[in-house]
């Protein structure tokens, strides 16, 4: 998505044919044994001597006006320490900053960490306090006295559009639409991405197929809840210990909000019980850190289950149109989608995404895509995996499916008679360079899979994906040790086994051991400013910075040796793990080994210690392709997933198990989306399913093994070929599932999720229309 | 916030007499399993808990007159574990292993369920169907109470002040009898019943059926004996049009309400289509070939 | 405020707790048994499980003082003299886990049902694991690593 700039450094792919003796190798993580013994801290397991404990009031009202607050009951109880309101956090000026592929406004931060004009949905924090006690701090909430004016509320996006919709922002004039209204209303953006002419394309088209998509907010349902400890001295200086997908970040958007220094803030990451994109934005660390300079003691804070859901963001619901046009023998002439996303309180849903990725998996030279952001009495969304394309690539993907049935060609066939191949130029702007959708769907069409015989209401579907990537500003530094072993300083917290992926290139560039480079998430004034783990990033920037400051090492390591020799630097080279004399003319001396320049560093110059400080380019795209078998019970309207399987381009797999991981975790997650997930409102505006009983996430008996196949065509912007894959799983798992339900019902879905109600209702309707 | 009282008396007149005595809101603790959760969420905040599992009485399962005495406090997992009850009702061991995951059976148990008075709750619909007693104890002494008189509303129960069920009869059948308990969920464990249905029947030897009990659980405000929809069964083999007319009944009788876990008509539906595969397989533990 | 003395991994534990405090939160907060973990308020995550007496049994299901006088075993409790139990190897040699959070009460759950049924199929393994969510593995990994140990192929 970024221009691209030079890093300085020579990172392009070193071919396919170099011997690698780690990288696509699968050794245990460096932190198995931590997370298997309960010794890993997470964001809740930290205490600190004197630490108070912090919580925080919320609107019982899904849109009100806040005329007062009285906190002084509350700061009169015995144990309490500090009160915090709106009255403690300066306004912030409207002003955009990249949050994961996402964007954030600090003026709405502001406003979402605690409410200031009007509270905006049932949840939003109105008031926190720090007490010595959770039961204390409990009491001290309801001593608080908030006065409220109800307003009228508005859940649903198609409703919040319209011109007498109850208005969340008074001031909102919505941008991209020329000439700029006059009056404000709910619609925050509208975006387009165009190309050629869809009217032309739908001309040429002898099939249109016009389909209208509603998709539900589901949220990332992390296990672990937000949670962080806060230590503001009496001079200013804050510690910070907090569960986060990015320390940097939430650095930033603390010191912001708080109108401190950044480098009074030292954030460091604990381990995270899953983020999946909830975790880029912050909630309770401002607080903490407020309620901490207050009371100028330590202040823990968690959240419970019920204030993840009610407060944290999900992803976007949807309302989409999609148009697509085809000849008879099956070339795509025209797409065209209209899509709404729901942005909850503040604008930045990910519609824009949204709108770039929807056509993104295929050749087409007619696109045109309109997407609209649009506020709603909902908490804010926040990045959910593959922010946005999930939703409107499902609503593509199952258009594609029904025009295979209508044109009667094999869906496999269809999607590869117009696959996006190297040189596409994709509706959002760019050429896309090699890239790996023909070869998933390929595989996918010689997968046994896809050719297994079905039984009785049972159904095939099969659905593609697509997302971007990102790259970004990256340091790692990699220091070598006197004894020859390695310590490797990351700033990208690890979520899924990304620091052993990293080990896995520091040893392999160094020729050590893997188990002799050990793996540290550096604290944010210990490392360069690191962007967070997200956008399938952490993988491909921290390791094109591990690459390089292992790179620098070994530059370093010829230098050493070199000095000892008493021969020129560029006389040395590098070969498995030793420095060596470059030919025979350099001279005739014994190879050193790592471990033997370290042992003598201090007399040839002293550390040696790499360093990488990057804006990471390059990053490339990562197409995939499931197949899914289900069965349906037609009584009930339950569907069952027989059988999974994805087929996604990995660029190179640098730990093909933790690849794997994320194919099959992405897709666990997409079924439990298609299925069951979603979030419940009642007409009073409150969510009503804000636990995990009745926000269904997938249990292991729902869901079969779920077999993989790594695709690698390598990217050529990354020494290995990797590109990122985290996100791509989430995006097909949807449509696969409808077109499946409709391969074994004839019937179409077109709502998520399709859950057992909305499935037997539409069983029952044809019954009856039969 | 004043703290909670916490006793955990060995005997039913003890544990009686605490929960008569108590002042403030008191609450008896067989599993614990919901009534933690309503104390975390602070949907209760009692003065008093009672803990019964220390009693004897509430924590056995003894022969009675051809069925089983089981205590109120026995937990999912020892029950399913007595081979006793599983044989002669199986269905009843089946519901009360649905409620909770396997962590939680080791502590939820069958009185919990009962006198959470949920109309969702798995074991009541098959207790139902199987003509349970329930045993109260209380301040006034013991009385015998059908299972489906013990919820009077949701999370409203017909005991006394003091009162505890300590025990469940479940009582002799026939031969050629069988019993079945099945709910829909939306996924397949970890949710709380959408519909239940328990049927209990018995087959004459020419494969006739000679009695039935059908019960709903969570399509009306209590979980409900249906006895049209047994009716439908009595004096059939189970064919399809008994079969058919067994559905038609079991929707009939429902009163549901719609929300987040189903709306009205779905339930309707199911609850026709629960009772009719409960049937199925009762009458095939009956015996019938 | 009433005491509560129990044995946790083998070592006696006592301390005063509120009436209404869980053994998660008595683990936890008392005695610093940070492994085990907390992700909902409901009795569904099962990120909580210990052992008590022997079997597996959500923490936040019982009160501390139902506790008094019981066995507690914690995944700080689970490896012995320095070795790791098969469980948590397999855990950690197949990959049975992403984000590690849900893994204590996983590797927990697991360790009771391979107690209770030494060969369990594919079906009894999930069906058993029912009151343990993960959100980042699909569960794939975690059946196998069970399955590796039934199969006395742990780590």
């Amino acid at each position: 998505m970024a221009k691209d700039t030079d890093t300085g450094a020579d990172t392009g792919y070193m071919g396919g044919d170099k011997e690698l003796k780690w990288v696509g190798t699968r050794p245990p993580r460096p932190d198995g044994v931590d997370k298997v013994t309960g010794r890993a801290k997470f964001g809740a397991d930290f205490y600190v001597p004197g630490m108070l404990i912090g919580k925080v009031l919320r609107s019982p009202h899904p849109h009100a006006l806040i005329k007062s607050i009285d906190t002084s009951k509350a700061e009169a109880l015995t144990g309490v320490k500090a009160v915090l309101t709106r009255d403690d956090f300066g306004d912030r000026s409207s002003e955009f900053v990249p949050a994961g592929e996402m964007m954030v406004n600090y003026r709405d931060i502001v406003r979402n960490v605690m409410a200031r004009e009007k509270a905006l949905y049932e949840g939003h924090a109105v008031a926190a306090v720090a007490a010595t006690s959770n039961a204390i701090a409990k009491q001290a909430l309801k001593l608080i006295e908030v006065d409220y004016e109800p307003l009228p509320h508005v859940i649903d996006a198609v409703e919040a559009m319209k011109p007498d919709a109850p208005l969340l922002h008074e001031d909102m004039i919505t941008d991209g639409v020329e000439p700029a209204p006059t009056k404000p209303s709910n619609v925050a953006k509208r975006v387009e991405f165009t190309i050629g002419d869809v009217e032309a394309g739908f001309a040429a088209a002898d099939v249109v197929i016009e389909r209208a998509f509603d998709t539900s907010p589901v949220h990332q349902a992390y296990i672990e809840p937000h949670a962080c400890v806060a230590s503001v001295s009496e001079d200013g200086q804050a510690e910070l210990w907090t569960t986060t997908q990015g320390h940097y970040v939430a650095r930033a958007h603390c010191a912001r909000l708080l109108d401190m220094d950044i480098s009074k803030i030292r954030v460091t990451a604990s381990e995270i019980g899953g983020g999946f994109g909830g975790k880029t934005v912050v909630y309770l660390e401002p607080l903490a850190l407020g309620l901490s300079r207050k009371a100028c003691q330590p202040v823990k804070m968690v959240m419970s289950r019920d204030e993840v859901f009610r407060a944290s963001g999900p992803t976007s619901g949807a309302h989409m149109k999609i148009k697509v046009g085809a000849t008879k023998d099956g070339k795509i002439t025209a797409g065209q989608a209209e899509l709404i996303y729901q942005a909850g309180a503040f604008q930045g849903s990910p519609v824009q995404p949204g709108a770039m990725c929807a056509f993104a998996p295929y050749d087409l030279e007619n696109v045109k895509v309109v997407g609209w952001d649009v506020v709603t009495n909902r908490p804010k969304v926040a990045a959910y995996r593959a922010p946005g394309a999930p939703i409107s690539e499902y609503a593509v993907e199952c258009v594609i499916d029904e025009l295979a049935k209508r044109l009667g060609i094999d869906p496999i066939d269809l999607r590869l008679a117009n696959a996006a191949k190297e040189g596409t130029r994709a509706a959002y702007g760019p050429k896309f360079g090699p890239i790996g959708l023909v070869e998933s769907l390929e595989q996918a069409k010689a997968h046994p899979h896809y050719q297994a015989p079905l039984g009785p209401n049972q159904g095939r579907g099969v659905a593609s994906g697509f997302w971007f990537n990102i790259g970004g500003e990256t340091c790692a530094s990699l220091i070598v040790n006197e004894d020859g072993t390695a310590a490797l300083t990351l700033g990208t917290p690890d979520i899924g086994g990304s620091r052993a992926s990293l080990c896995m290139m520091a040893a392999e560039e160094l020729g050590i051991e893997y188990d002799r480079v050990r793996p540290i998430i550096a604290d944010t004034a210990s490392l360069g400013y690191t962007f967070l783990t997200g956008g399938s990033r952490a993988t491909f920037s921290s390791g094109l910075a591990v690459i390089e400051a292992a790179r620098d090492v070994v530059r370093q390591l010829c230098e050493r040796a070199a000095k000892i020799w008493e021969i020129p630097t560029d006389a040395v080279e590098w070969a498995d793990g030793t420095a060596k004399p470059a030919g025979a003319n350099a001279g005739d001396f014994e190879p050193m080994s790592l471990a033997a320049i370290a042992a003598i560093a201090g007399k040839t110059g002293g550390p040696v210690v790499g360093h990488a400080q990057i804006n990471a380019q390059g990053a490339a795209p990562s197409f995939g392709t499931h197949l899914v078998d289900v069965e349906v019970d037609r009584e009930t309207g339950r569907v069952t997933v027989l059988r999974y399987t994805v087929l996604q381009d990995a660029g190179k797999a640098i730990h093909p198990a933790y690849v794997e991981g994320q194919f099959q975790g992405g897709a666990v997650q997409g079924i439990g989306w298609a299925l069951n997930e979603e979030y419940i409102y009642g007409p009073d505006g409150k969510l009503e399913n804000a636990g995990f009983l009745d926000y269904r996430i997938p249990v292991a008996s729902d869901v079969p093994m779920i077999d993989t196949v790594i695709v690698e065509v390598p990217n050529p912007r990354h020494p290995y070929g990797v590109r990122g894959v985290g996100e791509t799983p989430i995006i097909p798992p949807m449509a696969a599932i409808a077109n499946a339900i409709e391969n074994a019902l004839g019937i179409r879905f077109t709502e998520l999720p399709m859950s057992p109600p909305r499935v037997l209702k539409a069983i029952d309707e044809m019954a009856a229309a039969e | 916030m004043n703290d909670m009282r916490y006793e955990a008396p060995d005997t039913i007149d003890g544990a009686v007499a605490l929960l008569a005595g108590g002042r403030g809101e008191v609450r008896a603790l067989a599993g614990g399993t919901d009534l933690l959760v309503q104390l975390r969420a602070e949907m209760i905040a009692p003065e008093l808990v009672v803990d019964l599992k220390r009693i004897p009485e509430l924590r056995s399962i003894a022969a009675e007159d051809g069925g089983f005495r089981v205590g109120a406090a026995v937990s999912g997992a020892e029950l399913g574990e007595h081979p006793g009850v599983k044989a002669l009702w199986p269905g009843v061991v089946e519901a009360v292993e649905l409620i909770g995951s396997t962590q939680i059976q080791g502590r939820a148990s069958l009185g919990g369920n009962l006198c959470n008075a949920s109309p969702a709750a798995d074991s009541v619909p098959a207790m139902i169907a199987a003509r349970a007693v329930a045993r109260v104890a209380g301040p006034a002494g013991t009385r015998e109470v059908p299972v489906e008189e013990i919820a009077i509303g949701p999370g409203k129960t017909s005991l006394a002040k003091g009162e505890i069920v300590v025990s469940v009869l479940l009582p002799a059948r026939p031969a050629r009898s069988g019993d079945a308990y099945l709910r829909f969920i939306p996924r397949t464990e970890m949710d709380i019943a959408v519909v239940g249905a328990g049927v209990s029947l018995t087959l004459d030897e020419s494969g006739v059926c000679s009695a039935a009990r059908v019960a709903l659980g969570a399509v009306a405000a209590l979980a409900m004996l249906v006895p049209e929809a047994a009716a439908a069964l009595v004096g059939t083999t189970l064919d399809e049009a008994a079969l058919e007319r067994l559905a038609a009944a079991a929707s009939g009788a429902c009163r549901p309400i719609d929300d987040k876990r189903g709306t009205k008509e779905y339930r309707i539906k199911v609850a026709g289509v629960l009772a009719r595969r409960a049937a199925l397989i009762a009458a095939e533990r009956a015996g019938r070939s | 405020m009433p005491t509560v003395s129990m044995t946790v991994n083998g070592r006696s534990a006592a301390g005063e707790v509120e009436g209404r405090t869980l053994l998660v939160e008595f683990l936890r907060e008392h005695l610093r048994l940070t492994g085990t973990h907390v992700g909902c308020d409901t009795s569904q995550c099962g990120a909580c499980v210990v052992h008590v007496n022997g079997k597996s049994v959500k923490s936040c299901t019982l009160l501390a003082v139902q506790a008094e006088g019981a066995e507690v075993t914690t995944i700080e409790g689970l490896a012995q003299n320095g070795e790791l139990h098969p469980m948590q190897a397999a855990f950690k040699e197949h990959h049975g886990l992403q984000c590690g959070f849900c893994t204590p009460g996983m590797v927990m759950s697991a360790v009771d049902l391979l107690n209770t049924n030494a060969h369990p199929s594919e079906t009894e393994i999930r069906d058993w694991l029912e009151g343990n969510i993960c959100r980042c593995t699909g569960y794939h990994n975690i059946v196998k690593a069970i399955q590796a140990v039934a199969q006395g192929q742990g780590g």
